[in-house]
């Protein structure tokens, strides 16, 4: 029974996903059939617009949210592995405001400095700062073991690198700060080709390294006492857990800034509709449904207003935001303490 | 005696530098269950967590299976040493034979998947630990006692040759706690795996232990059996309580006596007075006890709870001597109660006890007794 069950998820979750990039492929300020995608791709010369819209823009921003969107699922569960806790995630542990924050003080040098900025060091700036917010939450977790504490902590710490950057975005040159503005309130637009082969290459690696881990994770879930007395090695295991799940939310944060609310409701969606919390089953889903749920909320912050865009943040908030109040209500509704 | 699985030689335990337990020194053979007592905060579960390697030994030696601690990986220890913890888990979306599947993580490969002699040993285990029927349940719908039978199928699973267990009876009820220790008796027996455990149940430790290990803040005391470690005064003693509170032949243990001159005299005998004796405790009524024979099953409580005690030696009819000492306490009482329902040889005399009460009109129903003050 829960074999089927597993099938049928993950059916459900390839079906969505194709579903969801062909049609944000489709659906644009221009619209186009599918039909017209498979002529222009046959055949680019006779359809150079298509073609141009379909390779340089709608494909890198479907793969790049698609992508991300999966990665930043994975960062989330990856972090609630290490916290144990699923409320754990991070938006709001502050990390991806780290990030964010790292990112944007080396675009503003960049454009005052006026030299070219790659999109490699845009995420190695974005890790340096998401380990940053890491090594702080990582502080505080060791002189509080209460979970609300330290989130609590973890959401001031968010708004701090938050207000600090909007003090740098208003002290940089104006001239580019609408591009940057955007890029802080998180948005998939303006993704290049080069940024999705990053992207891709930077996530795909990582989430094939979450995965290994599934094993101990598993193990990890009884605790780190259990975990140690059944063979775990707990110091390595826990580095591994952290690099990657801030290497994985520094890429979502240097490509589409920070996006809310994905790692938390994403995994706590997959785990209820799975009925299962075991890592090797889930972590697959997560980044499936990662990617199904931020296709789908890039299709809407597109298309709602068009023209005009919306953040992805406010859209990941909207639909994730009462999963995660769901969740919080099913726990304290059973016996827990957060 | 075969080669042990565990040797601690002159370890010193603690934390963050700070020793807690000095030079402490055991064995645990396979098939032998260890028990650690000692009162709380002494340092019991400090030494358990150092020998699973939770914490780093401050000084000293922990061999496990031949070899120094230090020198395995965290995954050959796992097949060798299993742990029971007290510390609740949490877990959702989990049934419970995936935990039990968990102890298999020293066994399996990378991606941690079951082989059918993996589940073999998960469904083994599951029947030591009498857990089959819970199999599907989800871990969090359980009772403690439920989960800490899951927990410990799950260290089964781990087919360790050391099982270490701390405080496993707590959160239980009495039924869980004699099912929980009949696993680990079983454990022992079936695949002569070694058992070291802390208890705060004394009663408990007095009849699952092959041998008890003393832990005095600051150092372990006595080691041996439980007959040897079990003496009254002693344990008493170890747990600084009054040296009668304690009963170290059922580990029994009686509140602080009421104090003062006796008000009330009880015939007693043959087990009958313990209630009576403990009803006058609760209402602090001070009370004087006899004639008891030196092995007489009230001895131990009326030790414990009467201000006076009269005694005769064990086996021998009450002498004269004794039955007027009786008598004169009893006249200085304000009542007197009979619990003894019959007389015998042994015990004629307190017949004449009873007629003497009749005679003063002191004889009360420990009913109105308990009314009146």
């Amino acid at each position: 029974m829960h074999r089927r069950r597993m099938g049928v998820i993950y059916t459900l979750l390839c079906v969505l996903l194709l579903a969801l990039m062909l049609a944000n492929l489709c659906i644009g300020s221009v619209n186009t059939a599918p039909g017209t995608l498979l002529a222009a791709l046959r055949d680019p010369d006779a359809n150079t617009v298509t073609y141009r819209i379909l390779m340089q823009i709608r494909l890198p921003r479907m793969l790049c949210a698609a992508v991300l969107g999966g990665g930043l699922a994975v960062s989330g569960l990856l972090l609630q592995s290490f916290f144990q806790n699923p409320i754990a995630g991070p938006y709001i542990l502050g990390i991806s405001s780290g990030a964010k924050l790292a990112a944007a003080l080396l675009m503003v040098a960049a454009l005052t400095g006026g030299f070219a900025l790659r999109s490699l060091w845009l995420v190695g700036a974005a890790f340096v700062g998401a380990m940053l917010s890491m090594g702080l939450v990582l502080l505080v977790a060791s002189k509080v073991h209460r979970m609300s504490v330290l989130i609590v902590c973890g959401v001031m710490i968010g708004y701090i690198c938050s207000s600090v950057t909007d003090f740098v975005v208003n002290f940089s040159d104006d001239a580019n700060i609408v591009n940057l503005h955007n890029w802080s309130m998180g948005s998939f637009s303006g993704s290049d080709p080069r940024d999705a082969r990053i992207a891709c290459a930077i996530v795909l690696p990582a989430v094939t390294g979450a995965f290994l881990l599934a094993k101990p994770m598993d193990a990890y879930r009884l605790g780190e006492q259990y975990a140690r007395s059944s063979g775990v090695a707990v110091r390595p295991f826990r580095v591994a857990l952290i690099l990657l799940s801030s290497l994985l939310s520094a890429a979502v944060t240097a490509f589409a800034g920070p996006i809310s609310f994905v790692g938390v409701a994403v995994p706590h969606l997959v785990k209820t509709l799975l009925h299962t919390a075991k890592p090797i089953r889930i972590l697959p889903a997560c980044f499936l449904g990662g990617a199904v749920f931020c296709l789908f909320c890039d299709l809407v912050t597109r298309t709602l207003f068009a023209p005009t865009e919306l953040s992805i943040s406010s859209v990941t908030a909207l639909f994730g935001a009462p999963v995660v109040i769901a969740m919080l209500l099913r726990r304290e509704g059973g016996h827990s303490d957060v | 005696m075969s080669e042990p699985i565990l040797r601690v030689q002159a370890l010193d335990a603690g934390y963050h530098g700070r020793v807690i337990q000095k030079g402490v020194s055991f064995e645990v053979a396979p098939g032998e269950i260890l028990v650690l007592i000692g009162p709380n905060g002494a340092g019991k579960s400090t030494i358990l967590r150092t020998v699973t390697g939770q914490l780093p030994p401050l000084g000293g030696r922990i061999t496990l299976a031949g070899t120094p601690l230090g020198q395995y990986s965290p995954r050959q220890a796992a097949r060798h040493m299993a742990v029971l913890m007290t510390e609740r888990v949490r877990m959702e979306y989990a049934p419970c034979r995936e935990i039990v599947g968990m102890g298999r993580y020293p066994y399996t490969g990378h991606l941690g998947l079951l082989s059918p002699e993996d589940r073999r040993a998960v469904s083994d285990a599951m029947a030591l630990a009498d857990v089959t029927d819970l199999a599907d349940r989800d871990f969090s719908s359980l009772s403690d006692g439920q989960r800490q039978r899951v927990l410990l199928a799950r260290a089964i699973c781990q087919e360790p040759e050391l099982l270490v267990l701390d405080e496993p009876t707590m959160h239980l009820d009495i039924r869980y706690q004699l099912s929980l220790l009949g696993v680990l008796r079983r454990l022992t027996r079936e695949r002569n795996a070694a058992v070291l455990m802390t208890l705060h149940e004394l009663e408990l430790a007095q009849r699952i232990a092959d041998r008890v290990l003393c832990i005095r803040p600051g150092c372990p005391d006595r080691c041996g059996t439980p007959e040897e470690v079990f003496e009254s005064g002693y344990i008493a003693q170890l747990f600084g309580v009054e040296a009668h509170a304690f009963d170290a032949l059922y580990s029994t243990l009686e509140l602080p006596a009421a104090q003062g001159p006796p008000q009330v005299f009880v015939i007693c005998g043959g087990g009958s007075g313990v209630p009576v004796f403990r009803q006058l405790q609760r209402r602090g009524i001070p009370f004087a006890a006899g004639v008891l024979h030196e092995n007489d099953l009230d001895l131990p409580a009326a030790r414990a709870l009467a201000v006076q005690v009269v005694t005769e030696e064990g086996f021998v009819p009450i002498s004269e001597e004794r039955l007027r000492q009786a008598k004169d306490i009893m006249e200085r009482c304000d009542a007197v109660i009979c619990t003894v329902p019959s007389f015998g040889p042994m015990n004629e005399g307190c017949k004449s006890l009873l007629a003497h009460a009749r005679s003063l009109g002191k004889l009360r129903d420990p009913e109105t007794i308990a009314q009146k003050t």
